[in-house]
């Protein structure tokens, strides 16, 4: 089953093309990872893909329905974890669990049901009562990641979700994630090569708005004829195309 | 109804901000409790506790517009806002999630001002009653400049140009400091296009029951009030559709 399909979905922005003619499917169940460097157009791929910003051309379905033509049903199936780490700072990290899950429809007593759920599967639980701002930035990400599976979407973007963590932070939101893994359709956004390895089923390869490559760590290598999966990102992101 | 998890999210983040009590609460007390005291010293008619509390009430509103910009500007800028416009939630949510909490904040605000001025010898009356009503519109035209500003600036910019302006400007052009008459001219021009000292003055009108000259005052905050909101809610939906949220 399909979870994603684009089709020629492109965002301009003036004369500066973002994101240029991207057809990609992704099946359902599947974690793939876009990677690419800074600029790339991962963010403006995901932004279209979560409704947050209109394609100048081309569309997506979204478990069949259109990204353009009914935003709220793709809205009512995803869930977005930004860049930043985005949690209400004064709200305990029960509160902002409980918050989202009552936004996407939840009673009080669901929402403190699947906040237990979130707390217990990230690791939250001892800092339940403790107000956002005062968490580590790892603590934090991972808040941000539990607000968005809160709402039990059968499709999540993690947009470089470990970007700026440590090492130990960013191992444990791995883990996190790895749990996630064929349970949901998970759509990351990374430009750490060694994250995109570890953690995707495939890797889509993006530079100057195109993706120049899609496939496994493993069907990049072979097809570069490179050693390692970070010389396959060079070959791929600097040459026109690559077809794994 | 989705917004009134919102809203109840929004009233904490302020509340939990201990410097939005003191600012909004406490700094108009002071002043209050200030200028009665040098009253009781020195009988100045300007700081007459009637004519002295519509005054304060609508300068301690002016507090509401830091509150909902720096809230809004925040969320925009934290990517939470982001987060949320990935959410079911519909424009009219949004609005009235950040406007009804803060719009509740200022009428007790305006509330605990009446009741404090009542400690000091305000005589609590029908006409009391009414000037804390006819305070209300100036509340809804505070937090649409909130609104407004906190969808186009950052929150130190929202800072600036309402913590520092603002609730300056406002003030001195309100008439609750001196009289406007005094200065006259340009000042006086400005002053009177301007809503602020028609909000003090509707509320001075309540207080010394003089229901004629009401209207003639609130007409002005009102207008400014729903042409701000409305500009303020067309800004917000269209950030909400733009590529820049």
């Amino acid at each position: 089953m399909i979870a994603i399909k684009t089709t020629g979905l492109t965002k301009r922005y003036n004369n500066k093309t973002a994101v240029n003619d991207l057809n990609l499917s992704i099946s359902q169940g599947e974690l793939f990872a876009l990677l690419g460097v800074n600029g790339a157009g991962k963010t403006t791929t995901i932004k279209m893909l979560s409704c947050l910003t209109k394609p100048t051309s081309g569309d997506a379905l979204v478990l069949g329905d259109s990204i353009v033509t009914k935003p709220h049903q793709v809205k009512e199936k995803i869930n977005v974890s930004p860049q930043e780490t985005a949690v209400a700072r004064n709200l305990s990290v029960r509160e902002n669990l409980e918050l989202i899950a009552g936004i996407y429809g939840s009673n009080r007593k669901d929402s403190r049901m699947k906040s237990d759920e979130m707390l217990s599967a990230f690791g939250l639980v001892e800092v339940a009562g403790d107000k956002a701002k005062i968490l580590s930035g790892g603590m934090q990400r991972r808040l941000s990641i539990a607000m968005a599976l809160i709402s039990d979407p059968q499709v999540l973007f993690l947009d470089e979700p470990t970007l700026g963590l440590d090492v130990l932070a960013r191992r444990e939101l791995w883990s996190a994630i790895r749990k996630m893994k064929g349970k949901i359709t998970i759509i990351l956004t990374t430009h750490y090569m060694e994250e995109a390895e570890a953690l995707s089923d495939r890797i889509g390869i993006m530079s100057k708005g195109e993706i120049k490559a899609v496939g496994t760590a493993g069907e990049l290598i072979s097809k570069t004829g490179s050693k390692n999966f970070e010389d396959a990102f060079v070959a791929c992101a600097t040459e026109p195309e690559v077809t794994a | 109804m989705k917004f009134q998890i919102f809203a109840s999210r929004n009233l904490k983040e302020i509340l939990r901000d201990p410097l939005t009590l003191g600012f909004g609460i406490g700094f108009p007390l002071v002043v209050l409790l200030l200028l009665s005291a040098i009253q009781a010293n020195i009988p100045v008619d300007m700081f007459a506790i009637e004519r002295l509390t519509p005054g304060i009430a609508v300068f301690g509103l002016s507090f509401f517009s830091l509150f909902a910009g720096i809230l809004i500007s925040k969320d925009r800028a934290t990517s939470f806002l982001m987060r949320l416009f990935a959410s079911p939630l519909t424009a009219s949510d949004y609005i009235l999630s950040y406007t009804l909490p803060v719009l509740l904040m200022a009428v007790a605000q305006i509330f605990i001002c009446f009741i404090a001025a009542a400690i000091l010898g305000l005589e609590v009356n029908f006409n009391a009653l009414l000037a804390v009503v006819v305070v209300i519109p100036a509340a809804i035209l505070f937090i649409a400049i909130g609104l407004l500003t906190g969808s186009l600036f950052n929150d130190k910019q929202v800072g600036g140009i309402i913590g520092a302006g603002l609730t300056n400007f406002s003030a001195w052009l309100s008439g609750t400091w001196f009289e406007i008459e005094l200065v006259g001219g340009w000042f006086k021009k400005i002053a009177d296009a301007l809503p602020f000292s028609h909000a003090v003055e509707a509320g001075r009108a309540a207080m010394r029951g003089d229901f004629a000259s009401i209207l003639p005052h609130l007409w002005w905050v009102i207008g400014y009030a729903l042409i701000t909101l409305i500009i303020a809610i067309v800004v917000f939906t269209r950030k909400m559709k733009s590529d820049q949220v």
